[in-house]
């Protein structure tokens, strides 16, 4: 809004006769435009959260490093939850196919999405990938964006839920280095503590951090690949279907 | 790189702005960039000589306001300057705070050739 005259936030163009912060010559016209440059993402992003509440499906978006083990978490839930609950994953990749055949081999009906040089999916990206879906009812849905810290945490995908996963190989500083995506999801997963005797990561100083960043997020502690504390996470997934937002 | 991202999106604002307006250049671009919204200047002006080029924005001049991190702390009600996200309240610690400024990504306003 232009301070000045009290213009409103829509736009529309007007002669000043003040002086405006951009100091036009005479004969220009200045545009108060006032848009919120990711305006566009957000309204799809709305769009997608309104079709997911609307069939009461829980999406969650899956955000990390590359290789903290965000399709080895999939991986595992999907084989062990899926006579439980019914699952859909759309797999955000860079180049390859290989996250999605992996999903793919567990049974779980899956959708690639090759984002090229793109570094984060998009809620665009996402609507369409949906579009061609079919997805069920009372359904989990994971979206593995893009293997990266930064990107990602800008562009809300309509998703519930961002469980921003991390792993002990990586350092405890992590939630000050990257507080966007910490700042911004509800969820934090500890990977790889079977690692734990072998590097120097201090839990309690990770925590600690990603509690600086964002006091309410949650966070679970597991090993993908011994199976410890994912059954933490299965409550915590459990917990969020049973209770519709 | 998402500021590359962010540049495009801003490209496409303004050259819609422009065409509603019958303007076939842009003159000046105003922008609020908010400290905390997680773009990297050195980043975003990289972006930006590659994404403007052959666009309405080529020969834009750009203006950048940057918006300073301000919270308010949820606990004793103190409204301090944030300059990163994990910062806690200077007066009482808490982290238990509400972002109030920082976050702007905006385009403000143009100027267009008469
Ligand atoms: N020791 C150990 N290794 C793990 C664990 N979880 C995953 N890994 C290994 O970490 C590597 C990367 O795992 P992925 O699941 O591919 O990681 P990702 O986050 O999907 O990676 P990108 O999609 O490339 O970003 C693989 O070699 C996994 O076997 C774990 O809990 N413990
Ligand atoms: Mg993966
Ligand atoms: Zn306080």
């Amino acid at each position: 809004m232009c301070a000045t005259c009290g213009c409103g936030p829509n736009s529309h163009e007007h002669d000043h006769s003040h002086d405006h912060s951009l100091q036009p010559g005479n004969g220009k016209k200045i545009v108060d435009v006032e848009q919120d440059i990711l305006q566009e993402n957000n309204l799809l992003a709305q769009r997608n959260r309104g079709f997911f509440e609307g069939r009461n499906i829980l999406a969650i978006n899956l955000v990390s490093s590359p290789g903290s083990g965000k399709t080895s978490l999939l991986e595992r839930t999907l084989t062990d939850l899926k006579s439980e609950l019914n699952f859909a994953v759309i797999e955000g990749d860079q180049q390859t196919t290989n996250d999605a055949d992996r999903i793919h081999a567990t049974g779980t009906k899956v959708t690639q999405i090759n984002t090229g040089k793109g570094c984060h999916l998009d809620a665009h990206m996402v609507l369409h990938a949906v579009q061609g879906m079919k997805l069920l009812p009372d359904s989990v849905l994971f979206i593995e964006n893009v293997g990266n810290l930064v990107c990602p945490a800008m562009f809300d995908l309509g998703e519930q839920e961002r469980a921003v996963v991390i792993s002990v190989t990586e350092g405890d500083d992590k939630p000050l280095k990257y507080p966007d995506m910490f700042h911004s999801s509800t969820l934090c997963i500890i990977n790889k503590i079977d690692l734990l005797p072998y590097v120097k990561f201090d839990v309690a100083k990770a925590k600690e951090y990603a509690r600086k960043v964002n006091p309410k997020l949650e966070i679970i502690e597991l090993s993908c690949t011994t199976g410890e504390g994912m059954s933490q996470w299965y409550d915590w997934l459990k917990a969020k279907i049973l209770q519709p937002v | 790189m998402h500021e590359l991202s962010i540049v495009m999106s801003i490209v496409e604002l303004a050259t819609a702005q422009a065409a509603s307006h019958d303007a076939v250049a842009i003159e000046e671009i105003e922008l609020d960039i908010g400290c905390l919204s997680g773009i990297e200047m050195d980043s975003f002006d990289f972006a930006w000589q590659q994404a403007v080029k052959r666009t309405i924005l080529e020969h834009a001049q750009r203006r950048v306001n940057r918006i300073a991190g301000k919270a308010f702390c949820l606990d004793c009600e103190t409204e301090f300057a944030m300059a990163h996200l994990y910062d806690g309240c200077p007066v009482c610690g808490s982290h238990l705070c509400q972002v109030k400024s920082g976050k702007e990504l905006r385009l403000r306003s143009l100027v267009l050739p008469d």
